[in-house]
Formats: C-alpha cells, structure tokens, sequence
C-alpha cells in the first residue's frame, strides 16, 4: 500500500476541494468541505479499495492524511 | 388493580429480542402480565433476555429469520398468539457512491422482506388470534426523516411503513391490528455505528427538543399501548417517538 496511492483515493471523495490541496501532511477535518458524509466516504472507500475495515475512531485519532493511512496500514 | 395496559393473558411474539428495543420489550411485556416468545440470532444474548423476564412459561427460540425456512420453523412450533412485535433489525450506514448489492439485500432482508414473511406465515398458518396486535419496528427513517448515508435502512424501513397500511387493511375483518413504532435515535447498540464517531452522536443529540436520545423502555412502552386492549381501535399507524425531533 502507498501513501501517493492512498492521498489520490482519498482525494477523491471530495468534490470541491482540488486534489492538490491534499498530501500527506494535511490536516484534513480543517477542510471546508469536510463533512460526515465524506467521513463515512473514506470508510467506505478503503473497504471497497483495500478490503480493511477502519472505524469512525480510526478517523475521530488522525490528524493528517498519513496518519489515516498509517491507520489504515496498521490494519492491512 | 385498573390498568388498561394489562397483558395479562396474552402470548406475544417478538424478534430481535437478544438486545436493544426488542429485549427491553419482551421485559415490559412480562412485566405486564404476557408469555412471551423470544426470538433472535444470538444464542448467548439472547438467554440474558429470557433470564431477564417475569413470570414464566416463556418461549425462547434461537433463529435467524433472514433465512426463509426458519421463519417457516419458528411459525409451525409456536402457539397461536395475541401479539408480535417484528423489531429485529439492522444497518449500517452507506453513502450512495459506495452502496453494494449485498449491502442492500442484507439490509432489506432483515428489515423488510423477514418481517413481511414472518406476517404471512403466521397468517397462513392461522397463528394469530382473533383480534390480534401486529407491531413493526419501523423509524423515524421510515416516514421521512433523512439523514446522510443512511439511504439503504430508510428505504427499508419507508417499505414497512407502507407495507403495515395495507397489512392493517386486509386483516381487518379479524379484528386484527397492524401499526409500528418510528423511534428517533435510540440507545441500544445498534445505533453505535462502527462508522459513526461519538462525537457526531453528541451534537446529533442536541437536535432533540426533548434533550436526550431515547432509551429502549420510550419505545417498549409505546409497543405496550400498541399491543394492549387500550388501542383496540388503532390500525394503520406509524406512531412516532423521537423525543420531538421532527417537529423541527
């Protein structure tokens, strides 16, 4: 699993924000289009992507995108 | 003592009794005077709730009526009776983009389709009594409050929410009556969404006007009225109780 790969898939949920605004770095609930729908999206996306299942706290305890994937890596 | 609300003398049938709502109806309704016939998928949890109840010659039956042949079991092994609550129910939440076929027939399976074959079966089977109390556990979902991701379950539950008027419509020539319940959120497990963080459920409670989310007795208790002889002449309603969030 990569970091790049992941950052682009999570991009993706969001329809208003330009993909490059989001990198590893970003501290994605500060995103004005961040939103509990997309929340459920990026749940929903890396079942769908990576076939992990995260949890609403797996997102509630990251701050960065890489802290998500880091998450998410934790359980692969 | 007077007390319209007695089920003294009933046989009540209710699923999804190994926790939430549905155990906390099957207490009441013991309490209250009923045998009652527990059913659910969860052996373990399911034995809690029997040990829970008051009085005795209750039935316990473990079986998971998404299987159509286990709803044709369950009905030829009981007894005719008074009363059913069909509440067994599941969710989760799924927004559109992300919605699977599989998703939705679990979905729809548990919460629509069982109920209406356990409906038909005991039917069928001449089950329920002469002037019998039909109740589905429906939402607040299920007549028109929306929420993000939750488009499968409100569908389900919109289904049985229309279902029960035609259900209260054709078995009325029996006396017997069909309404459901539409709860707000309520706390039992299944609200604690693996997907949901906690801190989304806290602002979501302030939307209450009441102040609070609802606990599965609010709910039990409503069922109660609805499986009495106090609502003889009551059909075809979804009796809300959210605690007066669709007020707003």
């Amino acid at each position: 699993m990569e970091l790049k790969d992941f950052i682009e898939k999570f991009a993706e949920q969001f329809d208003d924000t330009d993909a490059s605004e989001i990198k590893g770095d970003t501290v994605f609930k500060e995103l004005d289009e961040w939103s509990s729908l997309i929340a459920l999206s990026v749940i929903a996306m890396v079942d769908e992507e990576y076939d992990i299942t995260i949890k609403g706290d797996d997102i509630r305890n990251s701050t960065t995108v890489e802290d998500l994937f880091n998450a998410v890596k934790a359980k692969a | 003592m007077y007390n319209p609300y007695s089920l003294e003398g009933k046989i009540i049938l209710i699923t999804g009794a190994s926790s939430g709502i549905g155990r906390a109806v099957a207490v009441e309704c013991s309490k209250l005077g009923a045998k009652v016939i527990i059913t659910a998928r969860n052996n373990e949890r399911l034995k809690e709730t029997y040990r829970m109840l008051e009085g005795d010659g209750h039935l316990l039956f473990t079986c998971d009526l998404s299987n159509p042949d286990a709803i044709v079991q369950l009905v030829s092994e009981i007894p005719i009776i008074n009363g059913m609550v069909c509440n067994a129910g599941t969710n989760k939440m799924i927004p559109i983009s992300f919605m699977k076929y599989e998703n939705i027939q679990e979905i729809l399976n548990v919460n629509t389709v069982a109920p209406m074959l356990l409906l038909k079966e005991v039917c069928k089977k001449k089950k329920l009594s002469k002037g019998a109390s039909v109740v589905f556990t429906s939402s607040m979902a299920g007549v028109g409050a929306a929420a993000t991701g939750n488009g499968v379950y409100t569908a389900s539950k919109g289904a049985i929410s229309s279902f029960l008027k035609v259900a209260a419509l054709e078995l009325a020539p029996r006396k017997v009556r069909v309404n459901a319940v539409c709860p707000g959120m309520t706390r039992t497990p299944m609200i604690y969404d693996d997907n949901v963080q906690d801190e989304e459920l806290k602002k979501d409670m302030e939307r209450y006007p009441l102040g609070r989310y609802g606990e599965p007795q609010d709910i039990a208790w409503a069922m109660i009225y609805l499986l009495s002889d106090a609502s003889t002449w009551v059909t075809g309603t979804n009796l809300v109780i959210d605690g007066g969030l669709t007020i707003r």
